[in-house]
C-alpha cells in the first residue's frame, strides 16, 4: 500500500463530487439569482408577487396541514404494521409483498388510483349507492373537508410503506434478548413496546421522520390528480407558476421556500432528537 | 392467546385489503369498456372486460412517445448513476481516506434535500447549454437524485464482500481490475441489480422535474400530468394503471433486498 488511501480514493469519488456540485450547487446559485435579480438589479418584486398570490398562502396552509395530519397517522400505521409482522402471522410473505407495493408507486399514480374511488361516479359512491346511502361529491371544491380527507388517504396509502420498510429493517437490528428479558421480569406487551423496542428503534424512526417530512413537502401530483388546483400544495404552485403562468422567477421563489422548509425540518428534527427527553442508548 | 392470534390475522388482512383493493379497482376501471365506465353504480366485478380503454390511451398523442422517453431516461439514469456511483461506493467501502466522513455527510444531505425543486433554475441552465427538452436533461436530473443512494447502497454492498478474497486473488496473480471483476462483482451483483431497479423506479415515477425540463419530449408521467385537466376519466384511469403496473413487477423482483436497502446504508 505505497499510495495513500486518499490518492487511491480520490479518482473514484471525484466524478460523483463533480456531478453533485454541477447539479445541486449550480442550480441553487442560479435559482437564488433568478428569484432575487430582475432586469434592473436586485429586487424583491418576485417575492412580493409570490406572497400577494392568494394561492400561495392557501398552498402553504394545505402543505402544513397535510404534514401535521398525515405524518402521525403514517407512523402509527407503519409501527402497527411492523409489530403485526413481528407476530409472524400466517401468509406473512404475501402480506409483506402487498404492503410494500405502494413503495414503487408515484404520487401521480396514487392520485389517479384514488380518483377512481372518490370521483363522483366512482367506486366509493357505487358501494354507498348499493348500500342505500346517497352518493356524495367527495372531491367537489364545495367540500374542502372531504377533499382533504381524500388526499390524506391517498398519501397514507402510497407513502406508509416507506416508513414501514425502514421500521422493519430497524427492528431486525434489535436483539430479541432485551425484549425477552423484559418479559421474564413481567413487563406487559405494551410496556415492552414502549420502553424496550421504541427506544432502540430511535435511529430508524429519526431517518424515517426526516425523509417522510421532506417527501411530504414535495407532494403535489396526488392533489393535482384528485382535485385539480382546488387543493393547492407548495410544489404544485412551483409547477403552476412555471407551466401555466410561465413565470420562472416566481416559480423559483416558491421552490426556494420549499427547499428552506426542508432544511429547517431536517435540522429541527436532528436537534429535537438529540436533546430529546429520552437519552438515546 | 388463540383470540389474540385471530386479531393479528384479521388486522393483517384488513391492511392488505387497504393496500390491495385500490390496485384491483384501478385495474378494473382501466380494463372496462368506455360505456360501462359511464354506468352508475359501477360494478365491482369485471362484467365488461375490454382492452378498448387501454388501447385508446396508448394511441393518444404523446403516450407512446412518452413511454419510449420514460424507458430511455430510466435506462440511461441507471447506467449513468452506476458508472459514477459504483466507484465512489467502492472507495467508501475500502479506503479510510481523509474527508470520508464529510463526503458521506454531503451525500446524506443531498439525499435529504428536495433536489427536484431546483428544476426551474436547472431548466435555465439547460436552456443556455442547449440541453433543454432532451432526454439528456431529464437523465442528468434523475441521476443527481439517484446518485447519493446508489453510492451509499453500493458501499454497503462492497463492505459485505470480504477484502481478504480480493487480496487472495491478487496474491495468486490477478490484476486489481481482474480481482475486482472476477471476485467482487459476482458477489455484489444481486445487490447492485436491486439498487439499479430502484433507480429505474425513481426515474419512472419522477414527474415534477421531467415536466419542467421538457416540452415536447415528455416522459410518460409528465405527459399524463400535462393532459390531466382536459382528458376524460377513462384516459386518466388507463394512465393510472400504466403507471402502477411496473411497480407490481419491480416490487416482486426486489422485495428480498428491500430491507437491506433501506436498513443499513441510511444510518
Amino acid at each position: 500500500m505505497a499510495a495513500g488511501p486518499a490518492r487511491r480514493a480520490l479518482p473514484l469519488i471525484l466524478p460523483s463530487l463533480l456531478f453533485m456540485t454541477a447539479l445541486f450547487l449550480l442550480p441553487l446559485i442560479t435559482g437564488v439569482a433568478q428569484a432575487f435579480r430582475g432586469p434592473d438589479g436586485l429586487t424583491t418584486g418576485y417575492l412580493r408577487r409570490m406572497v400577494d398570490d392568494p394561492y400561495f398562502w392557501q398552498a402553504a396552509r394545505n402543505t402544513a396541514l397535510l404534514i401535521v395530519v398525515l405524518i402521525p397517522l403514517q407512523f402509527a400505521l407503519a409501527l402497527a404494521m411492523a409489530l403485526l409482522l413481528r407476530e409472524r402471522p400466517r401468509l406473512a410473505g404475501l402480506h409483506f409483498y402487498i404492503w410494500v407495493i405502494p413503495l414503487a408507486i408515484s404520487d401521480l399514480a396514487a392520485g389517479l388510483v384514488w380518483l377512481s374511488i372518490f370521483t363522483d361516479r366512482g367506486y366509493l359512491n357505487s358501494v354507498l349507492d348499493a348500500a342505500g346511502i346517497s352518493p356524495y361529491a367527495w372531491l367537489s371544491f364545495q367540500h374542502p373537508a372531504t377533499m382533504f380527507l381524500a388526499v390524506v388517504i391517498a398519501e397514507l396509502w402510497r407513502a406508509t410503506s416507506l416508513v414501514f420498510v425502514i421500521v422493519v429493517a430497524g427492528m431486525q437490528g434489535v436483539p430479541r434478548d432485551y425484549d425477552e428479558a423484559a418479559a421474564v421480569f413481567g413487563a406487559s406487551y405494551w410496556q415492552r413496546v414502549r420502553h424496550v423496542l421504541l427506544p432502540q428503534l430511535r435511529p430508524s424512526l429519526q431517518v424515517a421522520l426526516i425523509l417522510r417530512t421532506i417527501l411530504a413537502l414535495e407532494a403535489f401530483a396526488v392533489a393535482q390528480a384528485l382535485t385539480g388546483r382546488n387543493f393547492p400544495l407548495l410544489v404544485g404552485e412551483t409547477y403552476q407558476w412555471y407551466t401555466a403562468l410561465q413565470n420562472p422567477n416566481v416559480a423559483t421563489a416558491v421552490a426556494l421556500v420549499v427547499l428552506l422548509l426542508s432544511v429547517v425540518a431536517a435540522v429541527g428534527y436532528l436537534r429535537l432528537m438529540r436533546h430529546g427527553p429520552e437519552p438515546g442508548r | 392467546m388463540r383470540a389474540q392470534r385471530l386479531w393479528v390475522q384479521a388486522a393483517c388482512v384488513a391492511i392488505s385489503l387497504f393496500m390491495g383493493v385500490p390496485i384491483y379497482l384501478i385495474t378494473l376501471a382501466a380494463l372496462s369498456s368506455r360505456e360501462s365506465l359511464n354506468d352508475f353504480p359501477l360494478s365491482l366485478l369485471p362484467t365488461h372486460p375490454s382492452g378498448e380503454t387501454m388501447s385508446t390511451f396508448l394511441r393518444s398523442t404523446g403516450i407512446l412517445g412518452g413511454l419510449v422517453n420514460s424507458l430511455t431516461v430510466g435506462l440511461s439514469t441507471v447506467a449513468l448513476s452506476l458508472a459514477v456511483g459504483l466507484p465512489a461506493g467502492y472507495a467508501l467501502a475500502r479506503y479510510a481516506f481523509r474527508g470520508r466522513d464529510a463526503y458521506q455527510l454531503s451525500l446524506l444531505l443531498t439525499r435529504a434535500l428536495p433536489i427536484v425543486v431546483l428544476s426551474v433554475p436547472l431548466a435555465k441552465v439547460f436552456l443556455t447549454t442547449g440541453l433543454y427538452d432532451t432526454a439528456y436533461a431529464v437523465t442528468l436530473l434523475h441521476t443527481a437524485l439517484a446518485l447519493p443512494t446508489t453510492v451509499l447502497i453500493s458501499a454497503a454492498i462492497f463492505v459485505g464482500v470480504p477484502r481478504e478474497q480480493e487480496e487472495a486473488a491478487m496474491i495468486f496473480g490477478a490484476s486489481p481490475m481482474a480481482a475486482f471483476g472476477r471476485v467482487v462483482v459476482p458477489q455484489a451483483l444481486p445487490g447492485i441489480a436491486a439498487s439499479a431497479i430502484f433507480t429505474f423506479v425513481l426515474s419512472w415515477n419522477e414527474v415534477l422535474g421531467a415536466s419542467i425540463l421538457t416540452l415536447n419530449r415528455r416522459t410518460l408521467p409528465a405527459q399524463v400530468l400535462a393532459t390531466l385537466g382536459e382528458s376524460p376519466l377513462a384516459f386518466r384511469f388507463a394512465g393510472g394503471l400504466a403507471l402502477v403496473l411496473p411497480a407490481l413487477v419491480f416490487i416482486a423482483v426486489v422485495r428480498r433486498y428491500l430491507l437491506n436497502m433501506w436498513g443499513t446504508p441510511l444510518r
